[in-house]
Parts: C-alpha cells; structure tokens; sequence
C-alpha cells in the first residue's frame, strides 16, 4: 500500500519538475532558433524562471467571463490534464521504475490520452466566445483524425513485438531496436506526424493558432486554469516522446549507463526535435490539414500494417 | 500628351459643354461631368484614378480628380465646381472601383454627396458624427489653430 | 448551420497589421463577406498640414507610413520643391536615393517578417528581418538620431550630410544581406508549408488591380510591370540599372516574392549610388519659411505603392490644402473583393500579403 503510495507520489512529482523543465527549454531553445538568449537573469541561465512563472500564475486573479457555461467551463482543464497524468502510469522509465505494467499497456495509453479531445471541446464550449467555439470544433477534428494513423503506427509495432506491455515491447527490442526496420521507421515517421497533431504543436497548432483566433479554445482561462492547459500541453508532449522512446528507440536500453538516465535522454531528444520543429515551420490550413490527415497518411500507413503484415505471417 | 489635347478631344466629343483650361487643370461643368469621365474611360485609355479629392474654397467646391493614362504616361487632373447650396456630384465608383473609398473619404471630410453610390457613409471619422472636418469653416471649442509665430503674419 | 456567425476581427488583434477593424460574416470557417471599417488611427494630418509651414509639417510626413518614413519625407519634399521650382544639388540627390532605398529594404523585410508570422512560423522569420533591419536602423539613427521617424529631408535637400564611414557600413550591410536573402529563400520561399498556404490564395487579376488603382508590389505581382522609377524617373533614378520583378500570377506567394526580389534590386542601386556618390553640400539652403503659390500633384514609389502628394497653395506660408494619397488605402479596398469565399486562415494570409500599414490609411 505504501509502496502504491509512494510509487503515484513521485509519479506526480516528476510530472511537476518534467512540467517546468520543458517550460525552460522551449523558452531556450526558442531563443536560441531565434538568435537570442533567452531567460537569463533569473537563476543560473534562466533556471528559475518556471518557478517564477508558477508563483505568478498562482497569484493571478481567476477571472470568471459573463455568460459561461460554469460547469463545462470549469471542468475543462481537468478533463485534459487528468487523462495525461494518468497515462503515466505505464511509461516504462527503467527495467524496474514502471507504476503497473499493464499487459494491455499500449491501449491504455491510447484511450486515455484520447480524452483529452472532450476537455478541449468543453473549453471552446463553454466559454462563451466565438473564437474559442472555432478553436475547440477545430480542435476536435484535428485530433480525430490523427489519431487513425497514430493507431495505425502503433499496431504494427504491437504486431512485431507480439504483447501490448509497455515493458514487453520494451524487451522484444533487445537485438534490435525498432527504429532500424524499415517498415517500422516508416511507422516512426507517420508516429510523428500524427502524434505532434495530437498534441496541437506547429505545424497542427491551427487550434491555438495565435494569428488568427488570439488564443483559441483556451483564450478565456486566466491564472491556474490556463497554468493547467499550458502544463497539460508540456506532458503530453513528454508522453508523446517517452511513447516514441519505448515502441521505436529500444525504451531504457543502452550500454554503460543505467535505464533511467537512457530514458531521459531519448524522450528529452525527441521532445527537443519537436520544439525544433515548432520554431521552424510554418503552420498548415484547417482542410489542409484533415486532407493530409485521410488522403495521406492514413492510406500509408494501412498499406504499410498490411504488407508487413503479410511478411510476418509468411 | 498635353491637357490641350485632351481638351480638344473633349471639344470634339461633346461640342456644347464648357470646358475651362488652366495651366493645371480642366475645368468641366457638373452637368457634363459624368459623361466626359465615360469618355475618358473608354475611350482616352484613362484607366487608372488615382486621387479623388477636393478643396474647399469658401464660396465653391472644388472636387478634382488625378486620372493617368499609361500608354500615354499622362497625368490629367479634372475639376468639378460644386455649388455650397447644392453639394452632390454623380459618382464615377461605377467606372473606376478605387474611387469608392475615394469619394467615401470626400463626403466624410468635406460633405460632399455622391449620388448613385453603392455605399456612401463615413470612412475615418465615426459614423454618428455631423461635422465635416475639412471644411475652413469648421469650427469646434476644442479645435484652436496654431498661433502664429513672429513674422508669419497671413 | 445555415445562418451566418458575424465575427470582430476587432481593432486589436494580433495579425490585423495596426488598428483595423474587419467584420466578418462567416458561414463555419468560409468568410462570405468582409466589411473593413477604419479610422482608428486617424489623426486628421491634413487639417493639419493647414496650419503649419511646409517645413513644420514634414515630420507629420514620417507618421503616415512609419516603417518607411524617409519616402514619405522624401515624397513630400519633392512636391514642395516641384511647386516652387527648388533645385537640389547632385550630392543631396544621391543621398536621397540611397536612404530611399535603404528604407525600401527595411521595410520589405518587416512585411516579410510579420507575412511569415500570420502564416505560423512563430516569430522566426520575424526575429532573423529584424535583426537585418537593426543594422540600418542603427545606421540612420547615426544619420539623424532618430529609429523610426526619421524628419531627415528637407526642402531643398537633406538636414544634414551622413557622418564619415557610413559608406563602408553601407556596403558591409549590403554583402550581409546577399548572404541573409539566400537563406531566405531557402527558409520560407520554396518550403512546401509556405508554398501550400500562400500559392493560389487572394489571387488579384491584373484588371481588378488596375481598375482598384493597386499600386506597387501588390500591382508588379499580378503582372503589371509598372514602377514609377522607371516610367516616371525622378532624382537620379535614370542613371542606375535595375529591373522590376514581376510575379506570375497574382497570388500571396508572387506578392512576397516580389518584395524579397526588390530588396535585392535596391540593394544594386544602392551599390551603384554609393559608386557614384558626388562631393559636394547636400544640406538644404532654403530658408526655413517661405511663400508658395500654384499647385502640384506629385507621386512617388514607395515601398507600398504610389504615394501622391496634391498641394494646394495660395500665397500664405502654409498649404491651402495637402491631400496625401496613400498607397495601403487603395490597396486595401480591394480586400473585400480578394476575400469572397476564403477561409479565415486564407483571409490573415491575404491581409498580410496586402502589406498595409494604417497610420497612412487612415492619416
């Protein structure tokens, strides 16, 4: 019981810190993109500065708008950061720091970090502002529709692994990881593109897309509400990469050091490719988006599960 | 191509309306005015409007338009003498589409109207306003001209 | 949903370019009407220019189009001097067309900046022009002490002549900026994102832009080549080699290719200009008050289109009346027409393809 106790304690824990040191890098890495500094004055490089945001958005006035539907409105930031938090339960960070491994490990992932679609879509409801009713309908498609090829790219590596446990797939990447398998570094690569829609980052950011909707589903939360949007975000950016290291980079596997420190690295790589990413790119159109989505990605990636499929069976 | 001969070319057209020529421009009647713009549209190659505007000269109106031809890389400047009792002028929007907002411009600032407009209503000051800021009559409490320094006396 | 949502793209907003105020009326994402309303940032400069010497009032020039204030001062001037048949000497001409120039540049690269910013990529852009646009801000403010308004020409010349070592700085910026516009070019003109967002969105006809009267970038990328540089020369601009790029086909893409192939043809005249540079006093001579009488109507190129200065003088020390003709107001009456039909994302593309500035809209 303890032991339960104290495995969700420094699961929530590390989300925190995880939170506020992606926070910092994508300030600096921003910056740098950007041929600037970047936080500097607070702490050592800036490293105090999510601390100092925090304390200041704690300290900000909830205001609530006239006219909202209080409880969608209210509820919202839950329904995204709960589901998020509690797909860390099966993230695999060393051979022995897993919450619970679930045998069904993979689908869970999947169908809790679903839900966050319903909190966006409460949001851009509830607020009672035409923007954010744009922004959250937007939302809704978008994340919809990618998450067919994410689904897609992820079976075929249930497929080549043979088990849905996080730490099973884990295991099965002992000779090899699977990155190097041409038909799973084609999943990778659809992996990345659907799962940096999911996560509503350029170049998909057109639901929070600043230019033209101000601020999108989330333009009426202020204070903590918003600290919980904006930390929600962060993590699910981390869970996306911490999926990526476990299917496709071998999870916490790696010569002399030990799995957690392997694990770090490999997810804080790809988070940092995504914020490149993000800095680079331009962002696409609404139906842009949605053609690439079904015309593009999701006919390859079909394609790609049935002809590995026949090589395995054969 | 000089205002001469643009002027000759409207004496040809339309032989029984005055026309006045000063070293800067070509003064049409009102009355004649939108036919000769028709003229100069189709038929002069003055395809582009580039300014419409108007002076206000205490007694009159004057609305003076900056029509350009290029092939002929001409810059004709046409007046119109509006009557303070009677300040409308037709619209030539119908012709070319920049003199729109051109003429919205002229009725916000001078009060002059256009008719046969599409959409004749105030463009930069609000819409529920009465005064015509550019007129030299236009006075308001708050509204002081700047007081004239040593030896700028008018 | 068969009734139409009326949206404000209000006054502020982050990519409405200034203070304009857009009502939509939007049927889900695809705007079927867009009614711009403005008057925001007016200012009422030309009942101004009544009261106030025609040296007095070149500073109220700068505000119009603020990220190009040295041709607008320049446009002014030209005016004045054509009315009262002022000389200038070579040096000052010279000069005239390198700060122009410059200017040009720097304001090209703003409207590339802040045109990739409405796209989505996220202040990049914006960060890599502006920090090319520092160096010849900082270059001015040597000149005239001033970073954004810069009340720098003056009626029969210019206020002061250009401290020593500005032509190396020039020419130093010059090379920088050949090497900045590669990357450019490799970032954003040919990206397969930029390409699907701008290409064949807003695509003006070659009549409508004539028939609105577009003038400038927005007039050369629907396939006009018309520049009055070339067709009407003034200062010295018949003594350089330039060309005029031209686009294809009217859309957002050839609107900002146009403007990234005329920082570099500004870029060649300058070269060229600070080639050719005579000695000489470029400080104007002409006393600060004087009498005028005639009138004149005078336009030249801008980095948004043609500016057109009408004077209007009587015989007094100040203009009877000073009707200025800004370029982004007609440019942009012709957005309604662009816009029938397009998405809301389309719609911030085209706007800020439109490169308007609203201190010169709405005077």
């Amino acid at each position: 019981m303890i032991v339960i106790l104290l495995k969700g304690v420094s699961v929530l824990g590390f989300i925190a810190f995880s939170a506020m040191f992606l926070i910092w890098l994508e300030r600096k890495v921003s910056a740098k993109i950007q041929n600037r500094m970047g936080p500097m004055m607070t702490g050592f490089h800036g490293s105090l500065q999510p601390v100092a945001d925090t304390i200041k958005l704690l300290l900000k006035e909830d205001i609530v708008p006239q006219g909202v539907d209080f409880i969608t409105w209210w509820l919202a930031p839950f329904f995204v950061t709960v589901p998020v938090v509690m797909a860390f339960l099966v993230i695999p960070f060393s051979s022995k720091w897993i919450a619970l491994d679930l045998n069904v490990g993979v689908l869970y992932i999947c169908s809790v970090t679903s839900i966050c679609v319903l909190g966006i879509f409460m949001a851009g409801w509830g607020s009672n502002n035409k923007y954010s009713l744009l922004g959250g309908m937007r939302s809704a498609a978008q994340i919809i529709s990618y998450e067919v090829p994410l689904l897609l790219s992820v079976l075929l590596v249930v497929m080549q692994s043979g088990t849905m446990s996080m730490q099973g797939i884990v295991h099965a990447q002992e000779h090899c990881w699977f990155i190097f398998r041409p038909h799973l570094a084609l999943a990778f690569i659809i992996y990345t593109i659907a799962a940096t829609a999911e996560c509503n980052r350029v170049p998909f950011d057109i639901p929070e897309a600043e230019s033209e909707l101000v601020a999108g589903y989330h333009t009426e939360y202020s204070g903590m509400k918003f600290a919980m949007f904006f930390v929600a975000e962060y993590t699910n950016m981390f869970i996306i990469s911490a999926i990526a290291t476990t299917l496709f980079f071998g999870g916490w596997q790696g010569p002399f050091l030990p799995g957690l420190v392997w694990f770090l690295l490999k997810s804080y790589g790809f988070v940092f490719f995504l914020m490149w990413m993000r800095w680079t790119l331009p962002r696409l159109r609404m139906d842009q988006m949605m053609s690439f989505a079904w015309k593009f990605l999701t006919p390859i990636a079909l394609l790609n599960l049935l002809i590995s499929g026949w090589f395995m069976v054969r | 191509m000089l205002n001469s001969e643009v002027l000759q070319k409207i004496k040809n057209k339309f032989p029984d309306i005055s026309i006045e020529e000063t070293p800067n421009a070509l003064i049409i009647s009102k009355s004649a005015f939108l036919d000769v713009a028709h003229f100069l549209k189709d038929e002069m190659t003055f395809e582009n409007c580039h300014c419409v505007t108007a002076v206000d000269r205490k007694d009159k109106m004057e609305l003076v338009y900056h029509l350009y031809s290029t092939p002929n890389h001409f810059m004709l400047t046409l007046k119109t003498i509006v009557p303070l009792d009677d300040l409308t002028v037709e619209s030539i929007s119908g012709l070319w589409r920049s003199a729109d907002w051109l003429e919205r411009e002229v009725f916000d600032l001078f009060g002059i109207k256009f008719l046969n407009h599409p959409d004749l209503r105030r463009i930069m000051n609000p819409d529920n306003w009465t005064d015509f800021p550019l007129r030299k009559d236009f006075k308001r409490a708050d509204f002081i001209p700047r007081p004239q320094s040593q030896g700028l006396n008018k | 949903m068969g009734e139409l949502l009326t949206v404000n793209m209000g006054p502020q907003h982050p990519s409405t370019h200034g203070v304009l105020y857009l009502e939509l009326k939007m049927d889900g994402e695809i705007v079927v009407d867009c009614k711009p309303h403005l008057g925001y940032l007016h200012r009422g400069i030309e009942k101004i220019a009544e009261n106030r010497t025609y040296t007095q009032f070149i500073p109220f020039t700068d505000r119009l189009d603020y990220l190009a204030s040295m041709n607008n001062n320049l446009a002014y001037c030209l005016a004045v001097e054509k009315l009262l048949n002022i000389a200038v000497t070579d040096r000052a001409q010279y000069l005239r067309v390198i700060i122009a120039e410059l200017n040009r540049a720097v304001s090209h690269l703003v409207a590339i900046g802040t045109f990739a910013q409405d796209l989505g990529a996220y202040a990049t852009p914006l960060f890599y022009a502006f920090r090319d646009r520092e160096k010849i801000i900082d270059l001015f403010d040597s000149i005239c002490g001033a970073r954004l308004t810069y009340n720098y020409m003056r009626i029969g010349g210019v206020s002061a002549d250009i401290p020593a070592g500005t032509e190396q700085l020039i020419k130093d910026f010059i090379a920088y900026e050949r090497k900045q516009l590669i990357e450019y070019n490799e970032l954003l003109t040919y990206n397969v994102i930029f390409l699907a967002r701008s290409k064949k969105i807003g695509v003006l006809s070659k009549e409508t832009a004539l028939n609105y009267s577009v003038t400038g970038p927005n007039l050369r990328a629907s396939g006009v080549k018309w520049d009055v540089r070339k067709e009407e020369p003034y200062l010295v601009y018949n003594k350089f080699d330039f060309d005029i790029p031209v686009g294809a086909n009217g859309d957002s893409w050839d609107r900002f290719k146009v403007k990234l192939d005329e920082i570099s043809q500004s870029l060649r005249i300058i070269e060229q200009a600070i080639g050719a540079i005579p000695e000489g006093n470029p400080v104007s001579k002409v006393n600060r008050v004087f009498r005028g009488t005639g009138e004149v109507y005078l336009r030249t190129e801008n980095p948004r289109g043609e500016l057109g200065f009408y004077l209007v003088a009587e015989g007094g020390f100040t203009p009877y009346r000073c009707k200025i003709r800004s370029p982004s107001f007609s440019n942009l009456s012709v957005l309604r027409e662009l816009t029938r039909g397009l998405n809301i994302s389309d719609l911030v593309c085209v706007l800020g393809s439109l490169d308007i500035v609203m201190g010169e809209i709405d005077r």
